[in-house]
């Protein structure tokens, strides 16, 4: 009941603030212009797919961050109130990652919706990009808010931490990734190698996207452990376990650090 | 009445509060007086359950605080820097905290007009002055009508007439049984408002008792004059 | 008088035409529990036999003269793993509306449901052939037509399976509207002349759809081969005609839409390549043009070795491709010309159709796969993405003259 206070105070806040607007807006013209260049086709939803994989982490970790630094007066106007800590971290945290996951949702399907692809394309292509998309924003929402809370009285090491993780996480963590493969390619690295991809979200997410888009490709693949993981139920279900681990444990985390900080 | 039990906090290597044993009488006002950094606002803060203490516990009305959080509705809290979401009216702020205490307010009307509110009421609470952002502070801490009002340094913000309107309501609000707890530097204020004195000096508790005893004790007129003969005792 | 004569003379003419039709169209009958070969030795050259409705257990029945072999009703001739069913060895035979089931199988003999050897003008026609080792098996025959067969078998291995049709040293064959599944290879083709394939389905066979060597002047149209062991194998041969055809969801580490290698002059034409590992794998492979075909969400659309030259890709459709084109070299001689590239990011800033800068379809990550496949696993990373636009502006490693200077903006249609 109070949270659903809380969440209603705060979505009214940010949606005062345009931002959010914005958000949904850049998602709403990416998708319009894939679905005005390339169709109605599988096409125009890998290149949604893209972007999605590389906007949300990005703006779920800084603004998961930035917005704990931003609702201080709030939280603290609160934390004096007859409140719980719990209903008061699920109100900060919904009230920013319902609202950001709504705006790509909404921003995405818009376009989808007044295209007519809603109904010609795959069905189960689009439920993985809305569903992909929404706990992708959940996931690096809470990342965020794990290292704002954590930094909590520091906010430049706090951004700074959110984008050099999104960086690492996203371009250099790949990159050490390549960097075993050619060095290490002679020995049987396959498993190590699927278990780093599922150590990293934006990986994880990444591969949900290739089982869905790329499965003729990494089928063509001259090798037992990747046919056998990606050609099975194995995969999907051991990428969406990994998933939920990410989602849950950061999240968990950080409502442990806001149970016992001082403000 | 609010019970104290070796309470302890450290902020790093900072011990803040160094096992603190306090009973704070109902129905009376408490002023809290000393240094700055002495801990003052930190008690507070635990009271309130913002801080969680090392060790020790704070009982009110016979019940532990540990864990809960229910307690606050006894409790108005104007804090010492009042920071409030930027984007909300005062009318908005109000009802917020309205709908979060799960409370009717009692004398919500009467207090903004009293302080002069009115017309602030619709204004984004960023385009507020200091004061009167100090004003709205003062009403969402009484205005659900609690048996417990605390203020940490409430007139800092506020013009003189304002300042003597604040203590005005404050004594209006002791004369109907509310126990208060206040901080500030002004020794005048204390000595308008206050019964009791605590006086805290590097998170130990120095004096602890009714006021007139301790101008009494160190032989002066004024409490300006008996804390600072306190302070350079303990300097000593 | 006269006229009565002329009435008379006329019924006489037309009852003797009548007798001799009757004598001539008189079919054998063959009935159920009678026996099929006994009514073949019964028949006249060039007589129709008419199987009646039922269930005949018979093997190695030699059709050794011109019949017209029709079932009636629900014909079933079982082998019951003996030897062959039907051995055609005389022309003019043809074959329609019964089902031939279990033919041997076996290590030594390529046993098969109809074997038809050395004949001319032979017709094989709504046939139902189920669980055969070789289900039709065609030996230096010409002019033979295998139309409307459904074609079925279900062993799990190479070894216990043969070809659903098998052509060998054959000429001027027609193949058309016949449905193949569960085969080593749906349709095999070796040292044939002039056949045309068109309209046939070939799909879930253990090896190839098609497997098509030593084949000049083959014309194949508007079949779908799909989900076959290995895809299509096109082998060895000129002047082949490809056109219209479907290549699907073929996945494997050796499955291909369709495999070319040492084919010259021919035509591949009008061509969808869908959800294939490799849509097109080209060998050694020179001098062919590849025009209107599509490719759609291949992994590879087209993986072309460096030892294939003066091939045109022309009007080619690459749509959501994970990779558009693979070489294993820099060099390249073959030309790649308005094509439509999804990958393309260029602009049309004239907007005359064609982008105002080249497009590259080979991607540096395409050789990094080549050289370590296991790198396969980073395609779609945000770090691939950026080595493959550095590569695209400063080429290094990927053939500089692999390149479509005119890409199309739009699909061509």
């Amino acid at each position: 009941m109070k949270t659903l206070t809380i969440l209603k105070y705060q979505w009214k806040d940010l949606f005062r603030g345009k931002w959010i607007i914005g958000y949904g807006l850049i998602y709403l013209l990416m998708s319009d212009a894939m679905i005005r260049f390339a169709g109605t086709g599988p096409k125009a939803m890998i290149s949604i797919a893209n972007i999605m994989l590389l906007l949300i982490p990005l703006v779920g970790v800084i603004y998961g961050a930035l917005y704990l630094y931003q609702s201080r007066e709030f939280t603290e106007l609160l934390l004096a109130q007859p409140l719980d800590r719990n209903t008061l971290f699920w109100g900060l945290f919904g009230g920013l990652a319902l609202p950001l996951a709504f705006a790509f949702t909404a921003g995405i399907l818009i376009p989808m919706i007044y295209t007519g692809m809603v109904l010609s394309a795959k069905f189960q292509s689009l439920a993985l990009l809305v569903i992909l998309g929404n706990v992708l924003t959940l996931l690096f929402t809470g990342l965020g808010f794990w290292m704002g809370l954590k930094f909590f009285e520091n906010r430049i090491k706090g951004l700074g931490y959110a984008l050099v993780s999104w960086l690492f996480l996203a371009v250099i963590y790949d990159g050490l990734v390549l960097l075993a493969v050619f060095m290490l390619g002679d020995y049987p690295i396959e498993e190590p190698m699927l278990a780093m991809t599922m150590l990293n979200p934006i990986d994880l997410a990444r591969i949900t996207v290739l089982l869905e888009f790329d499965i003729s490709a990494l089928m063509g693949y001259t090798g037992a452990v990747f046919n056998r993981f990606f050609g099975s139920v194995i995969g999907i279900g051991v990428a969406t376990a990994c998933l939920g681990l990410w989602l849950g444990i950061p999240l968990w985390s950080g409502k442990r650090l806001f149970n016992k900080k001082d403000f | 009445m609010i019970s104290i039990k070796g309470l302890r906090k450290k902020f790093g290597p900072l011990t803040v509060l160094d096992d603190i044993d306090l009973d704070i009488p109902s129905g009376q006002a408490t002023g809290i007086v000393g240094p700055n950094g002495s801990g003052k606002t930190t008690a507070i803060k635990a009271l309130l359950g913002l801080v969680k203490p090392n060790a020790g516990d704070i009982l009110i009305d016979g019940e532990s605080i540990k864990g809960q959080w229910d307690y606050r509705k006894k409790i108005g809290y104007m804090p010492q820097i009042a920071r409030y979401p930027e984007n909300m009216t005062v009318s908005e702020l109000f009802e917020f905290i309205k709908n979060i205490r799960e409370t009717g307010e009692t004398n919500k009307d009467e207090l903004i007009s009293y302080f002069g509110l009115e017309p602030e009421l619709e204004k984004r609470m960023r385009t507020l002055s200091g004061g009167n952002r100090q004003k709205v502070g003062a009403v969402l801490a009484m205005m659900f009508d609690p048996e417990i009002l605390i203020f940490d340094e409430p007139t800092a913000g506020l013009d003189p007439h304002a300042s003597v309107q604040f203590k005005n309501m404050v004594h209006r609000e002791k004369e109907k049984g509310k126990t208060v707890l206040l901080t500030t530097h002004i020794m005048s204020e204390i000595e308008e408002l206050a019964d009791y004195l605590i006086f805290i000096v590097e998170g130990q508790i120095r004096y602890h008792g009714p006021m007139k005893e301790l101008i009494e004790k160190q032989q002066e007129q004024r409490l300006e004059g008996a804390v600072a003969k306190m302070m350079a005792e303990v300097a000593a | 008088m006269w006229a009565n004569n002329k009435i008379t003379g006329l019924l006489i003419v037309l009852l003797l035409l009548l007798s001799v039709q009757l004598v001539q169209s008189q079919p054998v009958v063959v009935s159920s529990g009678s026996s099929i070969k006994e009514g073949v030795s019964r028949a006249e050259p060039g007589d129709t036999l008419i199987i009646e409705e039922g269930l005949y257990n018979e093997y190695d029945i030699k059709v050794d003269k011109p019949l017209t072999i029709l079932g009636d009703g629900d014909v079933v001739i079982d082998g019951n793993r003996k030897g062959f069913i039907l051995v055609i060895t005389a022309d003019d035979v043809t074959v329609k509306n019964l089902e031939v089931k279990h033919a041997s199988t076996s290590f030594m003999e390529d046993y098969a449901g109809i074997l038809i050897e050395q004949t001319d003008n032979t017709v094989i026609e709504n046939v139902t052939l189920t669980d055969n080792y070789f289900a039709i098996y065609l030996a230096k025959s010409t002019n033979s037509v295998i139309r409307n067969n459904h074609i079925t078998a279900s062993a799990k291995r190479e070894t216990q399976s043969g070809n659903a049709i098998h052509l060998w040293y054959s000429k001027d064959v027609t193949i058309e509207d016949n449905y193949v599944t569960g085969h080593r290879d749906g349709l095999y083709f070796e040292f044939v002349e002039g056949a045309t394939i068109s309209g046939n389905v070939s799909e879930n066979n253990i090896r190839y759809g098609i497997h098509f060597m030593y084949s000049d002047h083959c014309r194949y149209e508007d079949n779908t081969f799909r989900n076959n062991g290995g895809g299509v194998a096109v082998m060895y041969t000129s002047h082949v005609e490809i056109i219209n055809n479907r290549f699907e969801d073929n996945w494997g580490s050796s499955a291909y839409g369709m495999l070319l290698k040492e084919i010259n002059r021919s035509k591949i034409i009008g061509n969808e390549f869908y959800n294939n590992s490799v849509g097109l794998y080209i060998e050694a492979t020179s001098r062919n043009e590849f025009k209107h075909n599509t490719f759609r969400q291949n992994g590879w659309a087209v993986k072309l070795m460096a030892n294939s030259t003066d091939n045109i890709f022309t009007k080619n459709n690459f749509i959501a491709n994970s990779f558009e084109v693979a070489t294993n070299s820099m060099k390249n001689y073959n030309e790649f010309n308005n094509n439509y590239w999804s990958h393309y990011e260029g602009y049309d800033l004239d907007r005359d159709g064609i982008g105002d800068v080249p497009h590259r379809p080979v991607r540096l990550f395409s050789i990094l796969v080549e050289k370590q496949p296991q790198s396969l696993l980073l395609l779609r990373s945000l770090l691939i993405d950026i080595l493959d636009a550095a590569e695209r502006i400063m080429p290094v490693l990927t053939p500089e003259t692999l390149v479509d200077s005119q890409p199309k903006m739009t699909k061509v249609s």
